[in-house]
């Protein structure tokens, strides 16, 4: 019980205490803010990104041409070669005939062509998967060096530089976000510490009567905690609905239907309890800085 | 009883200062003490060792069953508790009125409220300043201003009062009520006083013990004592 009072005399001194520093509590809460909703745009891009590239990398496959006219022979060769290389997770021959039969279907003026033409002029081939997106290329170039093969390809370049460039934004924005943070923490520590002087009397006067320590610096602490807090509640809304908004908008999918966005539920709401936590441990570590440093007892 | 033991204590400061040198005082449970001595003699520093603002650098300081000297910043509240303290400069809250500057102490300790009424208001009335319970302390005087300190400093019952030169900022009137009020805590309460004082009228006319401390050591120590006995051996 008593335990209870202490604490409850502590969230309502903090209280006050926010609202007698009223300007520089704002401006801690704005950095706050600021800070937070910059977090939450990191953490929507770094998932969103690391989604987009799981997916492209799911569907990322070798294909190896084999060279014409071989014979049925020479395509058992290359399954035996390619059932030994052990990055390969899966393979599936697919003969000329079912490309030409798929070319035929995605258009008319291919239709006619292909109709018109005696011979299939197109490849039989292999369509390979591997366990390991970065064995692409390794596995590419081993392929490519098979006799009965004629080429081996997989989407060189495009892919790595889309990859390379969402890497390099957020991780960029990783960088902003945690120099933010540490500029959030140092403002709500300088709130704290303006708190402390102007309860100097307070504090000496608790000192004296026999108040604990914990008593004296808990109210502190839930300052900060309360700052953190109340600087989390615009960015937990613009989060919210602003991912919601966005998603509809898009439709769910950036540039065509390759890049589809993480679906907002429950993500978000994933997002927002982060955004609480990080709210409520920079507030708290940055009071806890300051009774550390100004409150000496 | 004895409720302070001070067993051959030494307070060096970090600037080489010997505040106390191997100073030993025994006070017992009930007793009104004045200790005096002129500035710098270490008088303060004693007062200070007893409420633990200074930690002594040797030797032992028991208060209440505590040593003082061991005790760990931590646990410093504990040794608080049995102890009320009284400045000069009285030390309230402006924008608390009396009563809620002393129950302010009690609030602190997580006290529930319905004991808290109580006992503040038996403090207040102890110290006689029923009718300006509501008053803040701008609007009181230096006299009344200082009651509401001691009535502060005894609500919690403590075994022991602390009072540094606590009319030090007032007029010889209003000094000797406060000296009343002291006087009357002392006998009616049981409460061990200890004041550091440089007002040689109070001490030659309330006859209580007399601690002289100069230069860090006890140079005198009379019971029913005054300041002219301490000059009498300044002076041999």
């Amino acid at each position: 019980m008593k335990a209870l009072r202490i604490l409850s005399r502590s969230i309502r001194d903090s209280f006050k205490s926010v609202g007698r520093n009223f300007s520089l509590s704002i401006a801690a809460i704005t950095c706050s803010t600021i800070t937070l909703i910059l977090v939450a745009i990191a953490i929507i891009l770094t998932y969103n990104v690391q989604e987009i590239t799981l997916s492209l990398e799911r569907e990322l496959t070798v294909v190896a041409y084999v060279k014409k006219d071989s014979e049925d022979a020479n395509i058992r060769t290359i399954k035996k070669e390619l059932d030994q290389i052990p990055e390969i997770d899966k393979y599936v021959f697919k003969s000329k005939e079912e490309w030409k039969a798929e070319m035929k279907n995605e258009s008319e003026t291919l239709n006619t062509t292909l109709d018109y033409l005696e011979e299939n002029p197109l490849l039989d081939s292999f369509i390979i998967t591997v366990k390991d997106v970065n064995d692409l290329k390794g596995v590419t170039e081993k392929v490519r060096s098979y006799d009965f093969i004629s080429s081996a390809e997989y989407g060189e370049g495009m892919v790595e530089n889309l990859v390379g460039a969402f890497d390099i934004v957020s991780k960029g924005t990783i960088v902003i976000v945690i120099a933010l943070i540490l500029v959030t923490a140092f403002l709500i520590s300088n709130t704290i510490k303006l708190t402390i002087f102007s309860r100097k009397n307070e504090i000496e006067i608790m000192r004296l009567v026999g108040t604990s320590n914990t008593a004296i610096r808990l109210p502190f602490i839930f300052e900060g905690f309360i700052l953190g807090v109340l600087g989390s509640i615009i960015p937990i809304l613009v989060t919210i609905y602003g991912y919601i908004i966005l998603y509809d908008k898009l439709g769910g999918h950036i540039i065509s239907n390759i890049i589809t966005l993480v679906q907002p539920f429950n993500f978000i709401f994933f997002v927002a309890l982060i955004l609480l936590g990080v709210g409520c441990i920079v507030g708290m570590f940055g009071s806890y800085r300051a009774v550390r440093k100004y409150l000496k007892i | 009883m004895k409720l302070i033991q001070v067993s051959n204590c030494y307070k060096v400061y970090k600037n080489g200062t010997t505040a106390l040198a191997d100073l030993n005082v025994t006070i017992d449970k009930g007793e009104f003490v004045f200790v005096i001595g002129s500035t710098g003699s270490g008088k303060s520093t004693f007062i200070k060792t007893l409420y633990r603002e200074e930690k002594p650098t040797k030797g032992s300081v028991i208060v209440g069953g505590i040593n003082v000297a061991k005790l760990r910043n931590s646990k410093v509240y504990k040794l608080r508790r049995k102890i009320g303290v009284v400045f000069q400069d009285f030390k309230l809250l402006p924008k608390l009125t009396v009563y809620e500057n002393i129950a302010f102490a009690l609030e602190s300790l997580g006290m529930e409220s319905k004991s808290i009424r109580p006992k503040v208001l038996k403090a207040i009335e102890k110290v006689g300043l029923k009718e300006k319970a509501r008053n803040f302390p701008t609007q009181l005087s230096g006299g009344e201003q200082q009651r509401v300190a001691i009535a502060r400093a005894i609500v919690n019952n403590p075994k022991l009062l602390i009072c540094d030169e606590p009319t030090g900022n007032l007029d010889p009137e209003t000094s000797k009520e406060i000296m009343k009020i002291l006087e009357n805590i002392n006998q009616e309460l049981g409460t061990t006083i200890i004041m550091a004082t440089h007002d040689k009228d109070i001490v030659n006319r309330m006859k209580k013990r007399v601690l002289v401390i100069e230069n860090g050591v006890l140079a005198g120590d009379y019971l029913k004592g005054s300041y002219k006995a301490h000059e009498s051996i300044k002076n041999s």
